[in-house]
């Protein structure tokens, strides 16, 4: 337990990397040298620390969290909050999975931003973004979480907005923010509730407290799992506040792997694991969130068959990722959500670095030719494997990953997140409908993908002639954590091995202290036998199927460049337009907020009411006052001295009463 | 004393119709002057009070007198000055056309 200990080291060396980095940004030379080293080198010691920590664990597995108390945060009455950290098998597990992903992706950025003239400040973020996502997972209470919450949200928006002369982007990162702090709202009022009904806000009392002091299935726990849950649509972009993350691609692309697809919006996935017991307690709940997750997971798939721009078809992918993961944790697998968060961290972090690897090139050769195409739509693709392929092969093998085929690491957590909803489903049978969803957002999962990856590396270059000249594979610093990816996408499923290859569920059990408060209430029995072996193949099959119908779909076919692209229409331009969801939520949320702002509160309220009557009429009062005083002002001495007298007169009569 | 104590009453009277008298031409006359005099009368109207009361309470308001003649004396010389002035500039003592304090 010596390590635990230290456990605040890892907080601190991304904190202090954020310090030097700012003030470098803040000087007027670029220190590209310094920020090179500093960036990524307090992420790789933090994922050192973290490796102690785990390795701590490992040694001595303690059913009791490690509590690491800094010091007292605020006390009032009964309510005290320390700054303290838990280390435990979920956290430790988070803590990997965020430095060692992201000392990846920040070695990543050196080749991807060098050449930025905001690369200090670039790193600057990330770093805070770093300790702030540490903060979520290691704190021990809501509010400590809360901070990390509220930061890692404050980071997405300054990371989306990172190139913010172009208002779009600035724009993306506002959308981003706002739709946020809705989701924050319900995590608020969950904080609330919690403190009125159980007394504390520790992780450990909650689930130590909830089982007695709440109703099973009652209304408060449901309410506050509903209120906890509306957060994690917010963070983990799940309907209906998903929509900011698609926008969010307005940042560079190593910021959407990091925070878009392999941690922040992951962290709602965590806190429903980390208040396991109370959605255990409320079935209810748990349905909602496995079918907001199944919905998401084929609504965020349908839109991504026909979107151009490669970092959209992964934006919609990651959305619909993180619906399976809700639907595991609504269906009680909550190692099963921890596991699909892990693996698809490996994968979809190599697929957006890949796809930021053939921006890079693409940009390149538009800007050798001084051209002004999109590097970002696929249509100006094609045929990329010749000349990139290193990340053609990396990224192919994430493709397999994502699509479920066996044994690439996908394929295990998938597979394991359908059968939790199948197995649900013999005490609810909603969640058959719920499994069905997610088989067929697994059929267009691979579908899609294998479009993107056609459309991207096969077939014909459609470039340009010029330009082809100088695509180029990406340098080492780039592909070097490409490699490592994509060697965790390949082999990521060991952490969790099922029984049927032999494994005993690593991860699972690994989790299980986490877990357990929650296992009372609800526990997933997965199939044996026949049944697994049926749903595995049926999934396998259904990742094969969609892999070559998505390959073939695209590749017969000829594709135009995106300046050429004939408009689409019918049902594909309703899925190319995202369903019209944006458009529906600015008429419907949107407009009425601003019309209500403007016309009501700004035009109304606040120059009519508080301006006009208030402030201007006080103004008016006293003038009005005025001039009937300097009416008696006439000038002439004889009236003054009447109304002295007068005055006089009435000052004696007092006196003498 | 005795004398004096029969006296109290006729004297407070008059000094209250000498005051009034000053009242009221105060009020009534435009002249300054005779504003001024009107102001003087009621300062001698109190006087006479003062000192017909002195019978009674002992020496202090016959001091008191002095006091008042003292700064009847210092307000006569002020005030003539400025009415002076004011006739200097206006032509006139009315006081119906001294309004430049008007509101």
């Amino acid at each position: 337990m010596i390590a635990s200990r230290w456990v605040w080291l890892a907080v601190a060396l991304p904190l202090a990397g954020f310090l030097v980095n700012g003030a470098l940004a803040l000087r007027r030379a670029p220190a590209t040298r310094a920020v090179s080293i500093v960036g990524p080198g307090v992420l790789l010691a933090a994922f050192a620390v973290s490796i102690g920590v785990f390795a701590g664990l490992l040694g001595r597995p303690p059913h009791e969290p490690h509590i690491v108390t800094l010091w007292p945060w605020m006390t009032a009455g009964a309510l005290r909050i320390d700054l303290a950290f838990q280390v435990d098998q979920l956290s430790a597990v988070m803590l990997l999975v965020v430095t060692g992903v992201g000392s990846l992706i920040h070695l990543f950025s050196v080749g991807y931003m060098r050449e930025d003239p905001g690369y200090a400040r670039y790193f600057a973020y990330l770093n805070l973004f770093v300790v702030f996502m540490l903060v979520l997972v290691l704190g021990a209470n809501f509010p400590v979480l809360f901070i990390g919450w509220e930061g890692v949200g404050l980071c997405s928006y300054l990371l989306i907005g990172f190139w913010f002369t172009e208002e779009a982007n600035a724009n993306a990162g506002k959308k981003a923010f706002i739709m946020n702090r809705i989701g924050d709202f319900g995590v608020l009022v969950a904080m609330f509730f919690l403190w009125r009904e159980l007394g504390t806000l520790n992780f450990a009392e909650i689930a130590a407290r909830a089982p007695g002091a709440l109703e099973q299935g009652g209304t408060i726990v449901t309410l506050i799992t509903l209120f906890i849950f509306l957060g994690c649509t917010g963070k983990s972009a799940q309907i209906p506040l998903y929509t900011w993350l698609p926008d969010a691609m307005a940042g560079p692309t190593p910021v959407s792997a990091l925070i878009h697809a392999a941690t922040m919006v992951t962290a709602g996935v965590y806190l429903v694991v980390r208040t396991n017991v109370l959605f255990a307690m409320a079935p209810l709940s748990s349905a909602v969130v496995a079918g907001i997750g199944a919905l998401t997971a084929i609504f965020a798939a349908t839109i991504a068959l026909r979107q151009y721009d490669i970092k959209k078809v992964l934006a919609y992918s990651t959305v619909s990722q993180l619906g399976y993961m809700f639907l595991a944790v609504g269906s009680a697998a909550f190692a099963g959500g921890i596991f699909h968060l892990a693996t698809h961290a490996f994968f979809k972090a190599l697929l957006f670095l890949g796809a930021g690897s053939v921006i890079h090139a693409m940009h390149h050769a538009y800007h050798a030719t001084h051209s002004h195409e999109d590097a970002q739509d696929m249509r100006n693709m094609g045929g990329l494997r010749e000349h990139m392929p290193v990340t053609f092969w990396l990224m192919a093998i994430a493709t397999l990953a994502i699509a479920g085929i066996p044994p690439l690491s996908g394929f295990f957590s998938k597979d394991e997140i359908l059968a939790s909803a199948f197995a649900r489903g013999a005490e609810m049978p909603i969640y058959y409908v719920y499994y069905a969803l997610g088989v067929l957002a697994a059929l267009l999962t691979a579908f899609y993908m294998a479009r993107l990856m056609t459309m991207t590396f096969l077939g014909p270059n459609r470039t340009g002639d010029e330009e082809r000249r100088h695509l180029h594979e990406a340098p080492w610093i780039m592909t070097g954590p490409l490699l490592v990816l994509g060697i965790l996408s390949a082999i990521g499923g060991v952490i969790n091995l099922p029984a049927f290859v032999g494994g005993r569920h690593a991860l699972e059990s690994w989790l299980e202290p986490v877990t357990a408060a929650g296992a009372a209430f609800a526990r997933v029995e997965l199939p044996h036998g026949t049944t697994e072996l049926l749903l595995v193949g049926g999934a396998v099959l259904v990742g094969v199927v969609g892999l070559v119908l998505g390959y073939r779909a695209t590749l017969g076919r000829r594709v135009a460049t995106a300046r050429e692209a004939p408009e689409e229409a019918g049902l594909a331009r309703v899925l190319n337009r995202k369903y019209y969801v944006d458009e529906i939520y600015d008429a419907a949320v949107v407009r009425p907020v601003v019309w209500l702002s403007r016309v009501v509160l700004w035009k109304g309220v606040d120059q009519g009411l508080v301006d006009g009557a208030a402030v201007n009429g006080t103004a008016k009062l006293s003038r009005g006052l005025g001039w009937l005083g300097s009416r008696v002002q006439t000038g002439q001495v004889g009236l003054y001295v009447v109304l002295f007298l007068v005055g006089a007169l009435w000052i004696l009569r007092a006196v003498i009463r | 004393m005795t004398d004096g104590m029969a006296l109290l009453g006729p004297a407070l009277g008059l000094s209250a119709i000498l005051f009034s008298i000053g009242v009221a031409g105060v009020l009534l006359r435009r002249n300054v002057i005779v504003l001024f005099v009107c102001i003087e009368l009621m300062l001698n109207a109190v006087n006479l009070s003062f000192v017909a009361l002195a019978q009674l309470h002992g020496a202090s308001g016959q001091v008191m007198v002095f006091f008042v003649m003292t700064v009847a004396a210092a307000e006569a010389a002020v005030g003539l000055a400025i009415i002076l002035a004011i006739f200097r500039h206006h032509q006139s003592v009315d006081l119906q056309n001294i309004n430049l304090l008007r509101g």
